[in-house]
């Protein structure tokens, strides 16, 4: 694979979890510094860099087994990295979309309650969350009963509710159809303007992800190219990587539509079409 | 009615009391194995306890405390904590328990300690399964959201700053504490019966978690009365007549909400 080669650097000295001060950058929410990560002799992250500030946009995209979950596992702290630092800013709040959640079909919970779960949360801030994600109908649903799609915005409101500094979010377009995977992009895109927070989300697909994107990391166990979504996306590296399939999103992508879906899959008409 | 049959139903109730929520868990969790390991790691205490000569209860707590310890450092290497490895630390701790009794210098009843033996508690027996139950009562109460978050997804649960790793010990000692104390109610055969049937019949009429925790508890105490009842009336086995209340109340519960 035609990629360029990585600085190999070594943080091993380094205590790898350190905080940020506040005058280096104060809009810097998280750096992570030559992150390499194994599992015993196999390797799946190595010399990997990555910042994300404030107000920012960061998505990491890559193949199936390229370590994008183990990548933002690392930059949330559930997992030590074998080298490398990881700066976090002092006090960061993270809100945290798993890529999906196995609830128990033996444990009665509805989602007004998993909203709830280990913290107080006013009756407006909750109706406020699922209105947002514009999953008012499903406060009283049982958790196991939701869809895919159902759950995802679910479990996005449960990070909004943390009132995050940082996003993380794991693939959040799952089990979402096309239209609705959109729709979700635009709505990440409201929620980092309102909240003024750092997103980091992980996505296997680059042009679903484009508009809503400042940053992209092209990822397959290390680095491969990062940038722009508009520059990666004509990248060398990113084109061997993606080729073939970028090409058949494009065709999609070409396709007329004289509506799009909302979240909840319903029809809206485009404003322009129907002037 | 006489003394023992008060004890009886006082000592089977405070254990069916605190069962409830805390087999929520167990069913949740998918650890009912961890239940039968830690109960027949009890036996080895029994085991220890005589051959040691120190207090009875609290050679039992002690070993049940051990092996969850033991558990929770396996549960943290992944690839160990296999269901065939819980199998043979539940059964051979189970058969070196029985074959360390033969040693022991008084002759024991082994019958009353796989099976139980609830209509023979002392008042002593008593003080000891009510503290452990209130002990491990007070610790689910004050842990609950935190047990019921780290349940749903751990790493979520971690994200938002709880400690995992201690309260899944936490919850492992409570076990091992319950467990302990109930070898006398149904003995260490039925222990884990006791912690899964009547979570597993309030589950049919819960829309809460906390609605099955208590309904769990109500099924478990109906099913020692039954049990005592039972055992009292036809002179069978306490023990194993608790159970087959609790699994009788368990086939209603599903009749009726397959009914409705």
């Amino acid at each position: 694979m035609s990629c360029p080669a990585n600085p190999v650097l070594d943080y091993n000295k380094l205590k790898s979890s350190l905080l940020l001060t506040p005058r280096a950058r104060p809009d810097v929410l998280l750096d992570l510094r030559g992150i390499a990560y194994a599992v015993g002799a196999r390797s799946i992250l190595q010399g990997v860099f990555l910042q994300i500030a404030r107000g920012q946009i960061v998505t990491v995209i890559g193949p199936n087994g390229a370590g994008k979950t183990t990548l933002i596992k690392v930059a949330m702290g559930l997992l030590e990295p074998n080298e490398g630092q990881v700066l976090r800013a002092p006090d960061l709040r993270i809100g945290y979309m798993p890529q999906r959640l196995h609830v128990e079909r033996t444990m009665p919970i509805s989602v007004a309650r998993f909203l709830r779960l280990g913290r107080t949360v006013t009756k407006e801030k909750l109706t406020a969350a699922l209105a947002r994600v514009g999953a008012d109908a499903l406060r009283d649903a049982r958790l196991q009963d939701l869809s895919g799609g159902e759950l995802q915005r679910v479990l996005l409101a449960h990070a909004l509710l943390q009132a995050p500094h940082l996003l993380v979010l794991d693939e959040p377009a799952q089990g979402v159809d096309l239209k609705g995977q959109a729709e979700l992009y635009r709505l990440i895109m409201r929620i980092r303007d309102e909240q003024q927070c750092g997103v980091l989300m992980v996505s296997h697909d680059l042009h679903l992800v484009m508009a809503a994107t400042d940053e992209v990391i092209c990822l397959n166990q290390h680095v491969c190219c990062h940038g722009h979504p508009e520059k990666v996306s004509h990248d060398p590296a990113y084109l061997e990587l993606f080729g073939q399939r970028d090409a058949e999103m494009m065709a999609f992508y070409t396709h007329y539509h004289r509506h799009h879906h909302g979240l909840a899959g319903e029809v809206i008409p485009h404003r322009e079409t129907d002037k | 009615m006489d003394d023992f049959v008060i004890r009886a139903l006082a000592a089977g109730i405070l254990v069916a009391l605190v069962a409830g929520p805390l087999g929520c868990f167990i069913v949740w969790r998918r650890m009912a194995y961890f239940g039968d390991t830690l109960a027949h790691s009890a036996l080895l205490g029994i085991a220890f306890g005589l051959l040691l000569d120190i207090n009875m209860q609290l050679a039992v707590v002690f070993a049940c405390c051990a092996l969850a310890v033991l558990l929770v450092l396996m549960e943290r290497n992944k690839s160990l904590a296999s269901d065939t490895l819980l199998g043979i630390l539940a059964h051979s701790s189970l058969a070196l328990g029985l074959v360390m009794l033969s040693f022991t210098p008084v002759q024991v009843d082994l019958l009353s300690y796989l099976f139980g033996d609830l209509l023979t508690v002392s008042t002593r027996e008593l003080w000891w399964i009510g503290g452990g139950a209130l002990l491990a009562m007070v610790a689910l109460y004050m842990t609950w959201n935190r047990l019921l978050a780290i349940t749903l997804h751990e790493e979520l649960a971690r994200v938002e700053g709880l400690d995992v790793a201690r309260l899944r010990l936490l919850l492992m000692l409570v076990m091992a504490v319950v467990v302990a104390v109930s070898m006398k109610i149904v003995g260490v055969l039925l222990i884990t019966s006791l912690m899964i049937i009547p979570p597993a019949t309030a589950r049919h009429f819960a829309r809460s978690p906390e609605q099955m925790a208590v309904g769990a508890s109500l099924a478990g105490m109906l099913a020692v009365c039954g049990g005592v009842a039972v055992s009292w009336i036809w002179d069978t086995p306490t023990g194993p007549s608790i159970v087959v209340s609790a699994a009788l109340l368990f086939v209603i519960s599903a009749l009726l909400k397959a009914r409705s």
